[in-house]
């Protein structure tokens, strides 16, 4: 099993957090894995991504060519990661903002509202974990129990007591998630 | 479930535990991106709370790297960090470090030069780590990390090494690895040294007070005398000659039945061993010879695989062609050797070197 993964947005989106949750529940379920961000002057509204990958064997390389999943959060990283995803692959979005939406008929194309569903319960914090359930209810390569002990980890301890709110914003991106074409 | 002791952490962010749990005296630094991560993780683990090891944030690198000497000479674990151009600003004082033969360590997590450059990964800084940056005769041990991992027990065995040969010691980064997180297992926490151990053991050099002994120990590198002066380089390229025997180390993957050797370290060496499975796929038979230690360069293993019959080496590196010069002294024409380098902060991809590779070497 190897999963190449780009999660890209805006700076504040939660793009690297949401990256490390994963990867640190791949870690948790004894997996190799590496997360590769693409590092710069960080601000809220400038562009974030980052590369995960988990696997069952050593990694090679920590960045690629080629992905089995994008996950964009706005326009531009649409614009830029819908191509580089591998044939049959999967990309996700969250039609928020999104003006041209990808058009690619040789991958699997999903949707997240998950800006508008934490609209709704007034909890925007909660948006990446939303959209990581969405993610994983495709693709459930980790346990919930292990993304549960990735996302604790991850958190420093004064923000433990958030892990309950994440995990239905996690179950809830499950849910809602919904295939485009 | 995983062990609780495995974490996924930065690279600059292991390099400061490993600090601490190995037993380091002290580290002085000053911020540059991308490794400012090692500082901020020392305050954030506060340990002069615990082991009593002192973090303190000079005014700038060239007061930091200052400090490091101070406080190598009293024969304590003492360390730095920076990036480029904070590495430029230390040189005079490294160059300082090896005249007076003093224990350190320095990690440098390279970013695109030349000048103020940018912040993204680049290993141009190979001439400066492993030829001098600072002016004399003198050599650093330079170790270059490959992941996570490395990065955290290379700064154990990088001070095991500067007291093993009274040597400045550096491990050679950059800002992906630095940047990157994995798994990584840290090690059980060492005590500090103390006073009267630091005596016992490095009393014949360290300023740590005279005690019972006769003469008191000077940490200088003036000498007036060019008798004098002779005889110390004398004595420092027989040690550098004693670390070029003793201390190259390498990692060689599927180099045994290989027909092309691609040469590469730290982050390039990474993404270089995805060109193996891609070729191999191919039917073409690549192998990865991968530095550990910069200096000493491993140049044994090289020869060898010149001398077996590879049909040429292809340098991976994120330069314009630095490593290459040692691979290529240590081929001695006997087969070709490529370059392939990418600047300014790009990195290649394994499908783009091994387009070079059959484009140089296969035609």
């Amino acid at each position: 099993m190897k999963e190449t993964i780009i999660i890209a947005g805006f700076g504040g989106q939660g793009v690297l957090s949401m990256g490390k949750i994963l990867a640190y529940s791949g870690v948790m379920q004894d997996f190799e894995v590496t997360w590769m961000p693409s590092y710069g002057p960080e601000m809220r509204g400038g562009t974030a991504n980052v590369t995960v990958i988990i696997s069952d064997k050593r990694i090679s390389s920590p960045i690629a060519n080629e992905y089995d999943t994008a996950i964009v959060l706005n326009q531009q990283s649409l614009d830029k990661f819908e191509s580089q995803v591998k044939a049959g692959g999967v990309l996700i979005y969250d039609t928020n903002g999104i003006i041209n939406p990808p058009t690619r008929s040789d991958i699997e194309i999903y949707a997240v509202d998950a800006a508008a569903e934490c609209a709704r319960l007034g909890q925007a914090k909660l948006f990446n974990t939303m959209i990581l359930g969405g993610y994983l209810k495709l693709k459930p390569i980790v346990s919930m129990e292990n993304v549960m002990l990735g996302l604790k980890k991850s958190l420093p301890e004064r923000a433990w007591y958030l892990l309950p709110q994440n995990k239905e914003a996690i179950l809830r991106g499950g849910e809602i998630i919904r295939r485009v074409r | 479930m995983a062990d609780s002791d495995v974490r996924l952490m930065k690279g600059n962010e292991v390099i400061a535990h490993a600090a601490v749990r190995c037993g380091c005296d002290g580290y002085f630094g000053y911020p540059i991106t991308p490794q400012s991560e090692v500082m901020e993780t020392l305050m954030e683990l506060r340990p002069w709370e615990t082991t009593g090891m002192v973090v303190l944030q000079a005014e700038s690198e060239v007061s930091s790297i200052n400090m490091v000497y101070g406080g190598a000479a009293t024969g304590k674990k003492i360390m730095t960090s920076s990036s480029s151009p904070g590495v430029s600003l230390m040189s005079e004082g490294l160059s300082y470090l090896a005249a007076c033969e003093l224990p350190c360590l320095v990690v440098n997590c390279q970013r695109g030069g030349p000048g103020l450059g940018t912040i993204q990964p680049s290993q141009g800084d190979y001439f400066q780590a492993c030829k001098g940056g600072g002016h004399g005769d003198y050599h650093m041990i330079v170790l270059a990390p490959a992941s996570v991992q490395e990065m955290y027990d290379f700064v154990s065995l990088a001070f095991d090494l500067a007291f093993k040969h009274r040597n400045p010691t550096m491990i050679l980064a950059d800002g992906a690895i630095g940047q990157m997180m994995e798994k990584v297992v840290l090690s059980e926490q060492q005590p500090r040294l103390t006073d009267e151990e630091i005596a016992e053991r490095y009393g014949d050099w360290a300023t740590c007070g005279k005690g019972k002994r006769k003469k008191y120990n000077i940490c200088t590198s003036l000498f007036m005398n060019s008798e004098d002066l002779e005889e110390v380089n004398l004595r420092l390229q027989a040690k550098y000659r004693r670390i070029e025997a003793e201390e190259a180390r390498w990692e060689a993957i599927m180099c045994d039945d290989a027909d092309y050797v691609v040469v590469a370290y730290g982050s390039s060496a990474r993404i270089s061993s995805a060109v193996v499975e891609l070729a191999r796929e191919q039917g073409i038979k690549v192998g990865i010879l991968r530095p550990i230690t910069l200096y000493p360069f491993p140049v044994k293993p090289i020869a060898d695989l010149a001398a077996r019959g590879v049909k040429g080496f292809l340098v991976a590196e994120l330069n314009a062609g630095q490593m290459v010069e040692d691979v290529r002294l240590a081929v001695d024409g006997k087969t070709p050797v490529e370059h392939y380098g990418r600047m300014g902060g790009m990195l290649f991809t394994p499908e783009e070197l091994l387009q070079v590779l059959k484009d140089k070497l296969i035609k």
